[in-house]
């Protein structure tokens, strides 16, 4: 193991390091945003818009997360659709994760006890005031783990950006090892890295979901 | 948009399909016995056995399958042993797959109520009885829906092979691009080989669920 070869690319790979940080969370928060508008409009009874919705939904977790990069990135062109790599790792992201986030606040929205909608509705409270005083609150509190785990699981999916030429830490981790012929070294060093930060991120949130969700177990011990 | 180049390249993309399926099938019982084993390590009380399946668990889970696939890659080369590409492509998916297979297995063998042993135990069955009369046959039926999903995981995540080389349909598909310039038709088709293959699957783990539930009640 050479570590004087990962000192002299250091500046390189904190670089990438702030690529995969960019992209991971710029796509992260544009599939949130975007999946909870996927939910929210799956709640408008309105049957061709849930069907053209279950559609996307069902494409994009069908396939293959490269293959949707590629897509994007390489066929993109030719139906005019024209983004820097980082741009297309970045709505890549964004796109891919919205189904899942979609699918995790539908089941948030289940979660809501059915009696508690019936009841604001028989006080006479708009339907907005139901969806953000009684639906939201308890809907959200219970896709909080969920969500955690697909950031997570995200975080580990910013590596394959590098195959689309993202400049992120795996790229650039890709060129040093090809510069410097240790193609080992560097990805070993990759393997523990990874390793860590998906360690910590997951660490961090079960700290965030103990936090969010403790009025839950201090009831159920109540 | 020229549609024609799809149908051109469709037996092409069918075969590589077949490739993609080979794969993960190997890729999924090279994971299942792998999972099986560290489930049975962690479950064993043995504390060494414990902390050696965690970690697995933890290292596998953990670390990108894109960085696992290299690593095993170049692992082996480091070592002299100059493996096939293909070697290391059924290497990286079935021992990552091994990882999520052993904590569904863990799992499901959890979810079995421990007083059904505790009788078991109480009406003199022996150990091999009472694993094999009365704890696997109900923790494969619990485990059967999430190992489809896993199947289902696997098919998607072994369009990464692609990087080492493997003919499957992902890189079937940008030899396609690349050929005909059509990038956008040639990954279309692709995926949408990909996204038939995972709606079959997911209706047969549909039925499979609903057959197995059946059964229990």
């Amino acid at each position: 193991m050479s570590f004087d070869v990962l000192w002299r690319y250091a500046p390189a790979l904190i670089s990438g390091f702030g690529v995969t940080v960019l992209c991971w969370s710029l796509g992260s928060a544009l599939g949130l945003a975007l999946g909870f508008a996927i939910a929210l409009l799956n709640r408008l009874k309105f049957a061709p818009l849930r069907w053209l919705l279950r559609l996307y939904v069902e494409i994009i977790r069908g396939t293959p997360f490269l293959v949707q990069l590629f897509l994007l990135y390489a066929g993109g062109p030719s139906i005019g659709l024209k983004l820097s790599a980082t741009m297309a790792g970045i709505v890549g992201l964004a796109l891919y994760s919205s189904a899942y986030f979609a699918e995790i606040f539908r089941a948030g929205f289940t979660a809501v006890p059915q009696g508690q909608v019936e009841a604001a509705m028989s006080v006479g409270m708009r339907p907005v005031d139901i969806l953000f005083r009684v639906s939201l609150p308890t809907a959200l509190i219970a896709t909080v783990p969920a969500i955690v785990n697909m950031l997570v699981i995200l975080s580990k999916e910013t590596v394959v950006l590098s195959i689309i030429t993202v400049p992120e830490l795996m790229y650039q981790m890709q060129t040093m090892a090809a510069e410097t012929f240790t193609a080992f070294d560097a990805i070993f060093a990759m393997a523990v890295f990874y390793w860590l930060l998906v360690e910590a991120v997951s660490r961090v949130g079960r700290r965030v979901e103990t936090r969010l969700t403790a009025y839950l177990t201090r009831e159920a011990a109540a | 948009m020229r549609p024609e180049v799809i149908l051109h390249s469709f037996w092409y993309l069918m075969q590589a399909a077949g490739v993609t399926i080979a794969l993960s099938l190997v890729g999924i019982a090279l994971g299942f016995v792998l999972g099986a084993l560290v489930c049975i390590a962690r479950l064993s009380g043995n504390p060494i056995a414990t902390r050696l399946g965690a970690f697995y668990v933890s290292f596998f889970r953990g670390v990108p399958l894109l960085v696992q696939l290299l690593f095993i890659y170049y692992f082996l080369a480091e070592y002299g042993l100059d493996v096939p590409a293909l070697v290391a492509a059924i290497g990286g998916l079935g021992f990552s797959s091994g990882a999520y297979q052993a904590e569904i297995l863990r799992g499901a063998l959890n979810a079995v109520p421990s007083g059904q042993g505790e009788a078991a135990v109480a009406l003199g069955f022996s150990r091999l009885a009472i694993w094999r009369r009365i704890l696997l046959p109900q923790a494969l039926r619990i485990s059967a829906p999430p190992l489809i999903n896993e199947f289902i995981l696997l098919l998607k995540a072994s369009s990464l092979v692609s990087v080492v080389g493997i003919a499957e349909l992902t890189r079937v598909s940008m030899n396609i691009a690349s050929m005909t310039y059509r990038p956008f038709e040639a990954y279309l088709g692709g995926g949408l080989i990909y996204l038939a293959i995972n709606l079959c699957l997911a209706g047969f783990g549909a039925v499979a669920e609903r057959r197995l539930a059946t059964g229990r009640s």
